[in-house]
């Protein structure tokens, strides 16, 4: 590959990866039609059916879906520095507004009606909240042990102290011990 | 101050290297350590998420960004954004580059089984955690709920059960997409809270 056509790549990553980052609201998996339209049909980065795999990949090692698919497809295309361009693109519209909106956050919600407004969208986001968890419940538990987990971790969570750091390592180790017993068992 | 900048950066960079799962999963933990760290209070970080909710990006990384905002301007802010965007960075490059043998294996898989309902966990106790905050109003903070049933009746907050109610069954029911639940939550608000 020459220089010229390595950064030039380079550059359309950034610019991909911003306009992603700027138009997906919510993200998570809102995200993902946009990444396959940009990546796939428009630039013919990474073929259809490996598109899938990276989604899935990257949804199980830590990180948030968007910046990791970003990450991941600027390194297929164009190397360390094409995952760098990718991670700046996607992260860079979320960060200029936000730090604008904290700056002005504090006087902005000393408005009365600014701070009435808050303590109703407070209320519509636990109902945000519950609707995730009730549409996540179903492709993560499949089975009692399933449950179980989750409700543990829902007490210990909701009782203690103990940070969300041991309790996931704690479920990981337990995940894996549950499913060597049950290839033991030919289940 | 320096010292500020590099506590934001560990701080989000093992807040970015336990984020499974994204959205929601990781609040119990951002929550705790803004809190703790005294950052935030723990009703300013319920405002990151409508915030997030309203604006792009995810919100692990908003969280950061506002927070690094907060406390130390916009060089706080980028070291505590770089600091929850570096797990992901240093693995995923690991796993593009090896792909292929990381894919099948089974010990990711196994894990994966076990974390998945953990994070059902950690959000249930995200919703319980804010709900309480926002469902009941204990204003002298020493929290004396179950005082007797006197008190408790009054320290519910009537306004932001209805308001909630209304915003689940739009949600769950009639898939109401998040900004227009937010913008119509904050109308309710503005609405219930003056009379």
């Amino acid at each position: 590959m020459k220089d010229n056509d390595k950064w030039r790549k380079i550059r359309k990553l950034f610019l991909v990866f911003f306009r992603i980052g700027a138009f997906t609201f919510g993200g998570g998996l809102a995200m993902i039609p946009f990444i396959k339209r940009e990546i796939v049909d428009s630039n013919h980065w990474i073929e259809e059916e490996d598109i899938v795999d990276i989604f899935a990949m990257v949804q199980s090692v830590p990180g948030v879906i968007a910046v990791n698919s970003a990450i991941f497809v600027g390194y297929r295309v164009a190397g360390m520095w094409g995952a760098v361009a990718s991670a700046v693109g996607v992260v860079l519209p979320s960060f200029i507004v936000i730090s604008v909106i904290a700056l002005f956050f504090s006087s902005f919600k000393k408005v009365p009606v600014v701070a009435r407004a808050f303590e109703g969208i407070n209320a519509g986001v636990v109902a945000l909240i519950i609707t995730a968890l009730v549409q996540l419940i179903k492709p993560s538990i499949k089975d009692n042990y399933g449950w179980a987990i989750a409700a543990v971790v829902f007490i210990i969570m909701s009782l203690t102290d103990i940070s969300a750091v041991y309790v996931l390592l704690a479920s990981a180790v337990f995940g894996i011990a549950i499913s060597y017993i049950n290839r033991r068992k030919g289940v | 101050m320096y010292k500020l900048y590099l506590e934001l950066l560990i701080i989000f960079f093992k807040i970015g290297l336990f984020t499974i799962g994204g959205g929601y999963a990781m609040l119990p933990l951002i929550q705790r350590e803004i809190v703790r760290h005294g950052w935030l209070t723990f009703k300013e970080t319920i405002d990151i998420i409508a915030v997030s909710e309203m604006t792009p990006g995810p919100f692990a990384i908003n969280a950061a960004t506002f927070v690094g905002t907060r406390t130390s301007g916009i060089l706080g802010a980028t070291f505590a954004t770089a600091g929850v965007v570096l797990p992901s960075f240093l693995i995923v490059t690991q796993v593009a580059k090896y792909s292929e043998r990381f894919k099948d294996q089974a010990l990711v898989r196994y894990a994966l089984y076990g974390l998945r309902p953990a994070v059902i966990g950690l959000i249930a106790s995200a919703a319980f955690l804010i709900a309480r905050t926002t469902f009941f109003a204990v204003s002298n903070g020493q929290g004396h709920l179950f005082s007797g049933i006197g008190n408790i009746l009054n320290a519910i907050n009537w306004r932001a059960i209805m308001i909630f109610a209304v915003a689940l069954t739009a949600s769950l029911k009639y898939k109401v997409h998040p900004i227009l639940l937010i913008i119509v939550s904050g109308l309710l608000g503005i609405i219930l809270y003056s009379i």
